[in-house]
């Protein structure tokens, strides 16, 4: 078996009484796309804030690229190539769509910060943008405010964003919250596509998605991983429809 | 040329217009007002880059106006006295030379912007507000408790300092000088907003999340930005102190930090030329309105809450319309 990506190593977060993430180990293999799914309050907002820096575990690792990162701050760990989307988009709203795609290629391109080059005025940077924002369907929108686009856009840009990090794994929370079915059903061919690039570890409610998307499926239920498996094992598990899919399933 | 950028032009050329003709028509006042106008829309320019870039909205740059106004008012009353600063362990004596009171104060309010820096920028929105604030009020009251330089009197230089090559007391050469330091820092300023720093700074305003998921640290880049901006107003200080030949407690006062937040509303906020328009407005509000009653500030609070109800973008929004993004 290949060594995964990106793993977390039995971790394991309390707030107070609660146990968010009670010890949880789930990998992520080069080229797939495996899927945490879960009820609300589950623990996948801990869990991917675990993953991405925002809270440090109480105990257990995560591990990227083979490298122990438990102890690195999230705009380090972004640095080594751990890309990450946010449920409700976080862009520069004031700024145009290549501004926000050139933000995404500043630190990837390595070396310091300018504190006088023009920052759209570089053409590698500017590239690194427009290759981003082509592959997402946005280039024609290069110049256009953020604020201005669409919610379905603001997603793809988001994605165009962590495209620019040269990302080894992308970390995607709920890429298709909010948009309709079309947007979603276009969104999933996108990704589809885009595990060529690197992994994904995808937080999603959106069901369709998950099962057209997902090579493996790992279950939240109250801080635990209860399953992981092929689309096939977790729709098979009685665990997972008791707890999870229920009515629907 | 965009709208804006016509605007800033003439807003430019008008400040150098003024103090030109009064020079030749012999009012020196109106070059002083000049003068004033064109110092505390240097400091304006200097907090611009943290509350207008940043988003860093500090009540307490008085501080590092203040610690300028007060690194001239030391060294030149040294050299005016004839006593050394210190004497152990090294010798350090006063000094009259601007070049060198502008690098001490610029270097001094540098320092101190680290530190409050480093220590408020932990905190957010309100809190930091509170913060500022308080280390602003510490330099007050240190400042009034310092017998050694005039506590609360202040400290008087009878001599304006020199530079090499310009007669300062001479007003219309003093406010050259001034209006140089105000371009320089306009076109820092400027720079410093297109550059990847600027980018990435004012993501971080919009969405600190953003920032740190491409691998870049919010409070490093504000720490960064309060510095700067620490400088700028700290020089600006200086100068102020030299404008007035005399230096006391109200330099370091909150309303001092207020008015400066006030020229950045007035003009626009994150325009850069927003707070020279701003301190134009203010100066010349001051002068006219105060002229005719005491109680000038209950007219400059009306066009406050107008600006601010009607004008989010303050002067340069109202007449440049909405902030046309670069490229």
């Amino acid at each position: 078996m290949t060594d995964p990506v990106l793993a977390t190593r039995d971790i394991t977060k309390s707030f107070g009484a609660v146990r968010a993430s009670d010890g949880i180990s789930i990998d992520l293999r080069p080229g797939e796309i495996h899927a945490v799914i879960g009820p609300n309050g589950a623990g996948k907002s801990t869990l991917i804030a675990q993953i991405c820096g925002g809270l440090r575990p109480d105990s257990g690792t995560v591990e990227f690229l083979g490298k122990d990162i438990t102890s690195l701050s999230g705009p380090a760990r972004a640095q080594r190539g751990l890309a990450r989307t946010f449920q409700i988009s976080a862009l520069a709203m004031e700024d145009t769509v290549l501004q926000n795609a050139v933000l995404g290629a500043l630190k990837s391109r390595g070396g310091r910060l300018g504190y006088f080059r023009p920052a759209l005025g570089q053409s590698n940077l500017r590239e690194a943008a427009f290759e981003a924002l082509h592959r997402v369907g946005l280039a024609d929108q290069a110049a256009v405010r953020t604020a201005e686009l669409s919610h379905g856009q603001r997603r793809q840009l988001e994605v165009a964003v962590a495209l620019t990090l040269r990302p080894r794994a992308f970390v995607m929370d709920e890429p298709m919250a909010g948009m309709g079915s079309e947007g979603s059903r276009q969104m999933t061919q996108f990704l589809d596509t885009l595990r060529q690039d690197a992994p994904i570890l995808l937080v999603e409610h959106d069901m369709d998605a998950v099962f057209a998307l997902a090579d493996r499926i790992s279950v939240l239920v109250y801080g635990q991983c209860i399953a992981t498996g092929s689309v096939a094992e977790i729709r098979a598990n009685a665990d997972v429809q008791a707890a999870y899919l229920g009515q629907d399933a | 040329m965009t709208r804006e950028g016509w605007i800033n032009a003439a807003l430019y050329a008008g400040l150098l217009a003024v103090p030109l003709w009064a020079w030749a028509t012999d009012e020196p006042f109106t070059i002083t007002l000049a003068t004033r106008v064109a110092i505390l829309a240097l400091a304006g320019v200097g907090l611009n880059i943290a509350l207008g870039f940043g988003g860093l909205i500090s009540l307490g740059h008085a501080a590092f106006f203040g610690i300028g106004g007060y690194a001239m008012g030391i060294l030149a009353s040294h050299a005016q006295s004839y006593t050394p600063l210190m004497e152990t362990p090294f010798l350090i004596e006063g000094t009259k030379s601007m070049p060198v009171i502008w690098l001490v104060a610029i270097a001094a309010s540098s320092l101190a912007a680290l530190v409050i820096g480093a220590l408020s920028l932990r905190t957010s929105g309100v809190y930091f507000i509170m913060i500022t604030l308080a280390f602003g009020q510490m330099f007050y009251f240190f400042a009034i408790s310092w017998p050694a330089y005039g506590g609360e009197d202040g400290l008087s230089i009878y001599v304006r300092n020199g530079f090499p090559g310009v007669n300062t007391l001479d007003p219309i050469q003093f406010f050259a000088l001034t209006f140089v330091l105000l371009s320089l820092a306009l076109w820092l300023s400027a720079r410093l907003a297109a550059s990847e720093f600027g980018l990435a700074l004012g993501a971080a305003r919009q969405s600190p999340q953003r920032v740190e998921t491409v691998g870049l640290s919010p409070f490093r880049l504000r720490l960064t930005a309060f510095v700067i901006s620490g400088a700028i107003t700290g020089l600006a200080g200086a100068l102020f102190a030299d404008l007035n030949r005399f230096v006391s407690p109200t330099m370091f006062s909150w309303q001092l930090s207020g008015e400066l937040i006030v020229f950045i509303i007035l003009g626009g906020v994150g325009r850069l030329f927003g707070p020279v328009a701003g301190a134009a407005l203010f100066i010349t509000l001051e002068h006219v309105l105060g002229g005719l009653s005491d109680y000038w500030h209950v007219y400059l609070g009306l066009l406050l809450l107008v600006v601010v109800l009607f004008a989010r973008g303050g002067i340069i929004g109202l007449l440049a319309g909405r902030r046309v993004a670069h490229d």
